[in-house]
């Protein structure tokens, strides 16, 4: 293929995943089951207002990849929570009204509102037998319960170091405790079922509260920041879609924190995809009339087999995007990266600073190198989680073309100078050729480690393998999280064959083993 | 006609190349003789402009050698080194006709000059199809000498061309080039170590040692007329080899 074409083709696969879906509403969350779910919920009801196409841009990174989007309009609303607003994005000390919060967000553009009704805070939790049996029900009762010494708390590691957690709260209530044991969220509901801790920390919704029967203590002084989930959204949302967002202003109030607990569940426990969580809900609502329950009908994760799981309807969709994710973002790679490294072997003072940037790159969290992206580009999706993908698939190519240009034994190099051929005619017939098999070796390092990376386009909501790993993380569901990596490492292979014979029919046949 | 004026080279402190004034005389053969690092091969390469002199200057057909002219000068000069050189992604054939192919000879023109020049080094046709890694050295050695030979340059150059060859096949092509050179009358300067190769195909030696020339002329000279000491220790080192001039008799 020409240069030239393979810079078409380039183009064309970065625009069409750029150019997608322009006008609909666009709905974003976080990476974690509440947010997958009430993003659903969200999705479902502006699509039932009928005014608008709704797009779901599930499991984005982090809070700051997410608020990013919402600011570049890459998304239109998300949910989120009033002491996440306070903290991580508007950097307040002290608790903030929602009229204080849409007060510094109006510059942006943006505004927050309509709280659904439940708080996710931090709280502790105890069996509830035990705690009907010891009569406590608030933090002031296990503070005075003369049992307290007897209790065993077992906290997470973050819960005891964060000044928000475990030492303001010890000293709010005088709980008179020594050292909490410090163990792993995950293992916690375990541990507490079997009798090994009777004290552990909890998020107020977490789904397993219903099913390890935990009684949630109340915060009875306010001592824990207000965690209540809210939506922010972008202002001229509102004058483009009324119907819409008049749609969503009617979740105010609508959902508590039993019920935000119970649809947590249905997603982790009874293994429900998130939008037949959501389709529960949405259908059960007063203003829809009708009382469908989606269990009867809609297969589960954990009834489906594992193949049925993994060939599931987003297969192919999934397949596509990560192929693309991958042989674009290597195209590029390999069109700029190999110029780069001719450069780094030709001019001796660009070698340092080209070598030097490229490795620098490949240190970059990948999560912290889409934060920086998306600001910069406007937008998420396909175009950074591309640009991620490229820049991390630039070294390879660039210091394999420098191994393989700066170890032509010099005998050759000054052959080809005697000859008399100016220096592009030696690089094209002479150099690049002899160099050729460790370029190409640098291209399939970069294919193969594309294909693992391009797992993170999920994180900006541009597809791929990653989705279902994301979400499995989420879920703590290792059958989907499979159903992701599965198919990713047999990408993997598949690259790295495909190359193989590439390497055999590209590199020059003097060059080759003998057979 | 090849002329060196005032020539020095040093690398760090180290002279490798006392200043020298040599002439290579058009249609004949010069061999640069000496022993390892006397500076043979730098001055070689100073012609060729793979190295940069210090001081002075080269003169091809009374042009001073510059940046501007080099390549066009190099398309006038054939350079054979050891083992030949080849490109290993090349095949012979591909390897012969790379600068022709690169000037836009038409491929006609190419054949019918690797057909003769097949004949001149008298390698099979067949061979053409193969890489350098399927080549015995002579083999490769003669497909060397064709890829210099290809444009048909006044010039040619020779470093220790013969070097990694087994005697046998060594001595044969030491006769053949000597049959070449007689046949194309080109101005040929070859560099080796070898004394009995410079009495056989040179008609002037020039005897280096440590930078310097010690005495240039013909192999009688040297023989009868040692400058020095050294060029007779040099010469009497390598003279039990030289049968015709032992009279006979050890």
């Amino acid at each position: 293929m020409s240069l030239r074409a393979c810079l078409c083709v380039f183009m064309v696969l970065t625009a069409a995943g750029a150019s997608m879906a322009a006008d609909s509403v666009r709905v974003g969350s976080k990476r974690f089951t509440e947010s997958y779910i009430l993003g659903e919920i969200l999705k479902q009801t502006i699509g039932a207002a009928g005014e608008a196409r709704a797009e779901h841009k599930q499991g984005l990174g982090n809070t700051a990849i997410v608020f990013e989007a919402l600011k570049s309009g890459a998304i239109d609303l998300y949910p989120d929570y009033t002491g996440t607003i306070e903290k991580e994005i508007l950097k307040s000390e002290q608790p903030l009204t929602l009229a204080q919060m849409n007060q510094q967000l109006a510059p942006l553009g943006l505004a927050v509102g309509i709280p659904l009704g439940f708080n996710n805070t931090y709280a502790l939790g105890m069996r509830e037998a035990q705690a009907q049996q010891l009569g406590i029900k608030t933090l002031s009762d296990l503070a005075r319960s003369a049992e307290i010494g007897k209790l065993k708390f077992g906290l997470t590691q973050e819960f005891i170091g964060r000044a928000d957690g475990w030492p303001g709260l010890q000293a709010r209530y005088s709980i008179a405790v020594a050292t909490p044991q410090g163990l792993d969220h995950g293992l916690a509901y375990e541990a507490i079922a079997a009798g090994q801790i009777d004290i552990m920390d909890i998020y107020s919704t977490d789904a397993k509260i219903e099913r390890f029967k935990l009684r949630v203590l109340a915060d009875d002084v306010a001592y824990f920041p207000k965690y209540d989930a809210i939506i922010v959204y972008r202002q001229d949302i509102s004058g483009k879609y009324p119907n819409s967002m008049a749609a969503v202003q009617q979740l105010a109030g609508g959902i508590d924190a039993t019920h935000m607990i119970r649809m947590n569940a249905r997603a982790e426990l009874d293994a429900l995809s998130f939008a037949d969580v959501a389709r529960e809900f949405v259908a059960a609502r007063p203003a829809s009339g009708q009382t469908t329950t989606v269990s009867a009908t809609a297969p589960t994760r954990a009834k489906q087999s594992f193949l049925a799981l993994l060939f599931g309807e987003d297969f192919w969709r999934l397949t596509r995007q990560h192929l693309m994710l991958v042989l674009a973002s290597l195209l590029g790679a390999t069109l700029i990266g190999v110029p780069l490294g001719v450069l780094a072997a030709k001019v001796r003072q660009a070698a340092q600073p080209i070598l030097g940037v490229s490795g620098l790159i490949q240190t970059i969290p990948s999560l912290a190198l889409l934060a920086f992206l998306i600001p910069l580009l406007k937008q998420i999706g396909t175009l950074p989680a591309l640009v991620a993908l490229f820049l991390y698939a630039l070294l390879p190519i660039v210091r394999n073309t420098h191994a393989g240009l700066t170890s032509i034994a010099p005998g050759l190099r000054e052959s080809a100078l005697a000859l008399g051929l100016p220096a592009l005619a030696r690089l094209r017939l002479i150099e690049l050729p002899l160099a050729a098999p460790t370029i190409l070796a640098g291209i399939k390092t970069s294919a193969v480690i594309a294909v693992g990376t391009a797992t993170i386009a999920a994180f900006v909501g541009a597809g791929g393998y990653g989705e279902r790993i994301v979400s499995g993380l989420a879920l703590n569901d290792s059958r989907t999280m499979l159903a992701g990596a599965v198919p990713a490492a047999a990408l993997a292979l598949l690259m790295q064959g495909m190359f193989e014979m590439a390497e055999r029919w590209f590199s020059p046949r003097g060059l080759r083993q003998p057979d | 006609m090849i002329e060196l004026r005032n020539i020095s080279k040093r690398y760090g402190g180290r002279e490798v190349l006392a200043p020298a004034n040599l002439r290579f005389a058009p249609g004949s053969t010069t061999v640069l003789i000496g022993p390892s690092g006397c500076g043979k091969s730098t001055l070689l390469r100073i012609v060729l402009g793979l190295v940069q002199a210090d001081t002075g200057s080269v003169l091809i057909d009374g042009q001073a050698l510059t940046a501007a002219n080099i390549t066009s000068v190099r398309h006038r000069i054939g350079y054979v080194i050891q083992d030949g050189g080849l490109f290993p992604h090349l095949s012979a054939l591909d390897n012969i006709a790379l600068l022709a192919r690169y000037l836009s000879w038409d491929e006609a023109r190419v054949q019918t000059r690797v057909a003769a020049l097949c004949e001149l080094a008298q390698l099979e046709r067949s061979l053409l199809a193969r890489f350098a890694s399927q080549l015995s050295g002579g083999q490769r050695q003669r497909v060397g000498l064709m890829r210099a030979l290809m444009l048909d340059p006044p010039i040619l150059l020779f470093d220790e061309p013969l070097g990694a060859l087994d005697p046998l096949v060594r001595s044969d092509l030491q006769k053949q080039l000597k049959a070449i050179f007689a046949r194309l009358k080109k101005t040929v300067v070859l560099v080796t170590h070898d004394m009995n190769e410079a009495a056989f195909l040179g008609d002037q030696i020039v005897l280096m040692r440590a930078g310097a020339v010690v005495q240039q002329g013909s192999v009688e000279d040297l023989l009868r007329r040692p400058a020095d000491a050294f060029v007779s220790e040099f010469i009497g080192a390598q003279r039990s080899h030289l049968p015709a001039m032992s009279g006979g008799r050890t």
